[in-house]
């Protein structure tokens, strides 16, 4: 296997009830990178978000994580723990906790029951999460509910819970669904800043939002990957026409 | 600088002293200052029924951390509150020694009527005070961590939970009923003499009793507060409202479920050692799955997710049937059901969230805006 990639997905087969919905899926992340992935509803690519994280078992295959961590033996907290982060499609922000304390939860840091109990924030961590407030532009909503955002403002905090996290691999599903166009313009812009200094994998499908990263795009089909490149050869290349954009 | 929620606001501080000064200064004032045929004197037989009542307030103080901050409804606590109590009972039975109708002075008189010969294990020890009463949190506790960690781990949740916390108690009081277990079948434990060496029935001893549960009960508030202020008071207010994120964030939500379920037996164990000598008995009966559907009672009028709230509605709702049982006994049960509808129906976060619709300044203070009304 490469001996440098981040993720390392092989051979990956999921079934339910007899229906593939990863079949024999291969993917390879470089530290770093930035990619997109795309294709039609049931091509497997929350399914394969599920196997990153934990949440769904493969039948067969193989997923590593940073050359050493086998991902199908962790359960959830210890893949998020290993630094892997996800955002889910739906905002799945706190609703009864303000936004600061949303962002208390996702620091990183000691996660164990006594040290929640005992620990209080200390001045770096304050500074930490005003810096994060800050860079979501919701410092002026600290202490408000969550549940009292707009969606486009949840989808926003929950960016910023990932940050807190500091993960090394950031999964995005559809991080813009339901935004307006300038809030998709500014996420866009967000997430090529992160990419900088960390990995990140979109799953997308507004197209002007895919082109606007980019990045590297991989086109999922029926739970395997159909074709890979620059955004231009994905979208000229005649099998892809035929599934996904053409249709 | 924002350093997370104080241990109490000043408001909670000055109701905090109040019912600590009513409870340990004005009550037992009255009980024995005021000469014996005086209006203002209390009479005897009040002060264990206000023991009574705060042991129950310290039962929905100990549902409330559970359901309230983490969604956690267990209908079982009861169980843990029995266990205690038995505990407690059997340190009681050993303290009797040649006093009982048989005067055996090794074997309860319930164990010399069948015909036992020697004292069975799990009596072992029990006449020493410091073991029964480390027991009276250690059985719950463990009995707690087992079921906990089957439950959480197999992320069994909600309903499902309730219902297998109300099979566990209804097996143990089954169980309890039986001869052989060694527990006294179906009489329980009574006719206790004395405990530490002063007798149980003396009104100082009573007096003394009742201090202790009503500084227990104090004590006990201010470590869920702590709990509830702290970081892991967050952690369990997002798992209830959305478990697997809290997971995805890296953190165990079995563990933190199982530490304040198991927290909350051991204080329901404590509500129960402090009851039997109290009431002088303790049976199979407080096994029943209604009596642990009755806490979730206290705690859904008083104002779930509040910790004064459940303490107040125990105290409320009990002080109603001390006074209807006797006015009317057999309309109890109908005024309870309806109760439980009403304040369902009509009040979501209970006597404090309707004291909070009344008077939004002192509601605010009152009951954190955060305090959900989902089930």
């Amino acid at each position: 296997m490469s001996s440098t990639a981040l993720l390392y997905l092989d051979g990956v087969t999921v079934s339910f009830d007899g229906f593939k919905a990863l079949n024999a899926l291969s993917l390879v992340i470089e530290p770093g990178e930035l990619r997109t992935i795309i294709g039609p509803n049931g091509a497997g690519k929350t399914t394969m978000m599920d196997v990153i994280t934990g949440k769904t078992r493969p039948d067969s295959g193989t997923a590593v994580f940073a050359g050493i961590h086998d991902l199908t033996r962790l359960d959830e907290a210890a893949i998020a723990t290993l630094g892997i982060g996800r955002k889910f499609q739906k905002p799945t922000v706190f609703e009864n906790l303000t936004v600061f304390e949303n962002l208390e939860l996702a620091l990183e840091g000691n996660h164990s029951v006594g040290y929640a109990l005992l620990h209080r924030l200390g001045p770096d961590e304050l500074d930490r999460l005003d810096a994060l407030l800050a860079r979501v532009g919701l410092s002026t909503r600290a202490e408000d509910p969550a549940g009292l955002l707009s969606h486009g403002q949840k989808q926003w905090l929950e960016i910023g819970m990932l940050l807190a996290h500091d993960p090394q691999l950031i999964l995005l599903d559809e991080p813009v669904a339901g935004m307006t166009d300038a809030e998709t313009a500014a996420t866009a812009a967000l997430i090529v800043e992160l990419a900088r200094d960390r990995t990140i994998v979109v799953v997308e499908h507004d197209m002007e939002f895919v082109r606007d990263l980019g990045a590297k795009v991989t086109v999922l089909h029926e739970g395997s990957v159909l074709a890979e490149g620059s955004i231009d050869a994905v979208q000229n290349h005649p099998r892809v026409i035929e599934v996904y954009l053409g249709r | 600088m924002r350093r997370g929620p104080a241990l109490l606001g000043r408001t909670g501080w000055l109701v905090f002293a109040a019912a600590a000064i009513l409870a340990l200064v004005v009550v037992p004032g009255l009980a024995t200052l005021p000469p014996p045929d005086s209006g203002l004197r209390l009479p005897a037989y009040l002060v264990p029924l206000f023991g009574k009542y705060l042991c129950y307030a310290l039962l929905a103080l100990a549902l409330d951390l559970i359901w309230g901050f983490a969604g956690i409804l267990s209908l079982g606590q009861g169980a843990f509150f029995a266990l205690g109590g038995y505990c407690m009972g059997m340190y009681l039975m050993r303290q009797i020694g040649t006093r009982g109708v048989y005067g055996n002075a090794e074997l309860p008189d319930f164990m010399v009527f069948l015909n036992w010969k020697s004292l069975p294990w799990p009596w072992w020890f029990f006449g020493y005070f410091p073991y029964a009463m480390v027991m009276a949190l250690v059985v719950p506790g463990l009995l707690a961590a087992a079921f906990g960690w089957l439950a959480f781990r197999s992320r069994v949740t909600g309903v499902y939970l309730s219902i297998i916390t109300q099979a566990m108690t209804y097996a143990l009081m089954l169980a309890f009923f039986r001869n052989d277990m060694g527990f006294g079948g179906n009489n329980g434990l009574t006719d206790f003499k004395d405990i530490l060496g002063f007798e149980i029935q003396a009104p100082a001893t009573r007096l003394t009793l009742y201090a202790v549960t009503a500084a227990t009960l104090g004590a006990a508030f201010l470590l869920c507060r702590f709990i509830v202020t702290s970081k892991l008071g967050r952690i369990l207010l997002a798992l209830r409202d959305a478990e697997a994120r809290v997971r995805f964030l890296g953190y165990s939500t079995a563990g933190a479920k199982l530490f304040v379920f198991v927290l909350s037996a051991m204080l329901c164990g404590l509500a129960g050692a402090l009851y039997v000598p109290q009431v002088g008995i303790i049976n199979p009966g407080e096994f029943a799955p209604g009596n642990s559907i009755e806490i979730a009672i206290w705690v859904a009028v008083g104002g779930r997710g509040t910790l004064g709230g459940a303490i107040l509605g125990a105290l409320v709702v009990n002080l109603a049937k001390t006074w209807l049982t006797d006015a009317a006994p057999e309309a109890w049960l109908f005024v309870l059901g309806a109760l439980f509808i009403l304040v369902t129906l009509l009040l979501p976060k209970g006597i404090l969230g309707l004291a909070a619709r009344l008077s939004p300044i002192l509601g605010r203070r009152l009951v954190p805006a955060r305090s959900g009304s989902d089930v």
